[in-house]
């Protein structure tokens, strides 16, 4: 103590205090900085909120409105919950290029980080379906026969019986769902985009959703297999008998026509 | 037209005269059978190298089909049946079928395509005419028929047995009487079948995909659910019958975009269920537009207003989709309020 108290005069003994002092309230601040690691993770959140309203003010305002309450030219997005941000413009829908009786699956323009701030600012303006994790869009373990049999009752009608998609009215369609994410394809049952009914989980279960994925992740992707050779689309009949009577009868006439042409004459002599 | 368009010599009266005369035919007769042409040989004809050319080649194609049928022993025994392979431009196929449908093509095709070959270049192609004959039999032959047939009839004692001939007739007459029978078959009529489905009062709606009993809250605004009524099972025998009546479609729309009041009256809070049944020929519609409530048939593109009665807002339907009508019991589920006020599906003779 004394030889502490004998060194208090030395000139670096105030540079000393003061690295011991920092050390403590460091040390302090950190035992009781646990509680306040959430309120950390919300100004993150409040950040991702801020960000997500600058894009959304350039890019989605002038047919949103600047609250999100809708205009003429877009429906209100107050409840539509981060999902169907998610959707809509990681598919590239949203932007829409132009208005018309169907927003195209394009290119998309915001990447994924722009996309999760727009997301977090809309789930903002209201309660709605959150992001699914990927526990719940993944096709591992599901029931791909369930699958298929709950795809036939709910979404065969629109997308085809294999999910090649199909024609709705006055120029509207129903997209093919080759190589869509499975998140993608959860997003959209869950909040029904553009005409598309929603399925939401109080009639259609988180498991009867991935059965669904899985049923497509087995018959629609650009890796299905097909056992019984070319599929022609998986149209039906239609394309069946279309391929049948062109090349099945072109074949056909064309051996007709060897078999009865005249045969090459030797040069008279 | 007037005569003076046609060439003197083609008018009608002025043929007719030259055929009736039928004097001299003109010199050099324009429409003489100019008969078969000369004969041309065949470069395998004349040539032997080139004949055992072609003698080679269709050798080697019914060799290419033995090949190929071996190919086809091999692959049966030796693919396992679930190999997939990916085969440019079919996609990912199953090996056993593309390798046996290959060549069973090929054993198949390169005999045909042997026989053709060797039949065009090898076997004669000397022009044969073959004159016509006429068809009429030799009188003698005909006499010979007739005499047959008499002595037949004579010898059968049809004429003069009454009692078998009479009995035959009765026989050959009543036979076709079985085939009428059989058209019972298309019977009976429907009855009350047609205008009544499996929907009664107080049954429940069942959600077709968890089989559990529909609340109100869990249909939300723009979804689609598929129901049928409380009490139905798959493997009951006559369920595809019955669902083909009663399948439903319930929808929710917010009650203010509700047209008509007697839709928002049979709906509860803006749940609307609906037949699923097209009312043109019956084909299952639910192609359903959340946005505009309508309702696409696929097959002939009806469309119906969900939003209005389910009225036919395009296409052949002649009737507008029939509304069930629903309410919240006190459990707390949707229930019928009883069956389709009229008949689902397509409309039928008697339907009124």
């Amino acid at each position: 103590m004394k030889k502490l108290s004998a060194r208090r005069r030395h000139p670096l003994a105030a540079v000393v205090v003061l690295l011991f002092a920092l050390a403590v309230t460091g040390g302090l601040y950190a035992a009781f900085a646990p509680a306040d690691t959430a309120k950390a993770d919300d100004s993150a959140q409040s950040l991702a909120i801020e960000e997500g309203k600058k894009l959304y003010s350039v890019g989605c305002a002038s047919c949103h409105g600047t609250g999100g309450q809708g205009t003429t030219d877009g429906p209100s997005l107050v409840g539509v919950g981060a999902a169907a941000v998610d959707f809509q413009v990681a598919t590239g829908r949203m932007p829409l290029q132009q208005q018309g009786a169907q927003a195209p699956r394009k290119k998309a323009i915001y990447n994924q980080a722009e996309i999760d701030q727009l997301a977090a600012y809309v789930a903002s303006l209201g309660a709605g379906p959150a992001v699914p994790n990927k526990d719940q869009y993944s096709p591992d373990g599901a029931d791909i026969a369930k699958g298929g049999e709950l795809f036939r009752t709910n979404c065969a009608q629109c997308h085809n019986f294999t999910g090649k998609g199909g024609a709705l009215s006055n120029g509207k369609y129903a997209p093919s769902l080759e190589d869509v994410n499975p998140k993608h394809i959860y997003e959209a049952m869950q909040t029904g985009p553009q005409n598309m009914p929603s399925f939401p989980d109080t009639t259609m279960s988180e498991k009867n959703k991935k059965d669904i994925i899985a049923y497509l992740d087995t018959v629609n992707t650009s890796k299905s297999e097909t056992p019984g050779g070319l599929e022609l689309g998986g149209l039906g009949p239609v394309s069946e008998g279309l391929f049948a009577w062109v090349f099945g009868l072109g074949a056909m006439v064309v051996l007709a026509i060897w078999v009865a042409a005249r045969t090459a004459k030797a040069k008279k002599s | 037209m007037s005569s003076q368009d046609i060439p003197e010599e083609n008018l009608p009266h002025v043929q007719g005269d030259t055929h009736s005369s039928d004097v001299t035919k003109p010199a050099g007769d324009p429409f003489a059978d100019p008969g078969l042409p000369p004969h041309e040989h065949r470069k395998q004809d004349i040539d032997e190298r080139a004949a055992s050319r072609s003698e080679r080649m269709v050798a080697l194609l019914f060799l290419v089909s033995m090949v190929a049928t071996v190919g086809f022993i091999a692959s049966y025994v030796s693919i396992p049946v679930d190999k997939i392979v990916y085969v440019f431009p079919i996609g990912h196929v199953s090996a056993l079928n593309f390798a046996l449908g290959l060549t069973l093509g090929v054993a198949l095709f390169c005999i045909g395509a042997g026989a053709v070959h060797w039949a065009r270049t090898l076997m004669s192609d000397v022009e044969v005419a073959d004159e016509r004959h006429p068809i009429e039999a030799a009188p003698e032959v005909k006499a010979k028929v007739l005499a047959d047939f008499k002595q037949g009839a004579e010898e059968s004692a049809f004429g003069r047995r009454k009692l078998i001939r009479n009995t035959m007739f009765g026989a050959l007459a009543l036979v076709p009487l079985s085939g009428v029978v059989l058209l019972r078959d298309l019977g009976p009529l429907p009855g009350t079948k047609l205008r009544k489905t499996a929907w009664s009062e107080g049954k429940m709606l069942i959600n077709q995909n968890t089989l559990q009993p529909l609340r109100p809250e869990d249909v939300q605004v723009g979804s689609l659910t598929f129901a049928m009524p409380e009490g139905m099972k798959e493997e009951d025998h006559d369920f595809q019958q019955e669902i083909a009546k009663a399948a439903l479609m319930i929808v929710r729309i917010q009650p203010a975009n509700i047209k008509d009041k007697k839709t928002l009256d049979w709906g509860t809070d803006g749940i609307l269920a609906y037949s699923k049944i097209c009312t043109h020929v019956g084909c299952p519609i639910s192609l359903y537009e959340q946005q505009t409530h309508h309702v696409l048939c696929p097959c002939h593109q009806s469309t119906f207003d969900l939003s209005d009665g389910g009225r036919v807002i395009f296409g052949p339907a002649g009737h507008a989709l029939p509304q069930l009508r629903i309410k919240v019991n006190d459990k707390g589920y949707l229930e019928a309020m009883g069956d389709f006020a009229e008949p689902v599906g397509p409309a039928f003779w008697e339907r009124g």
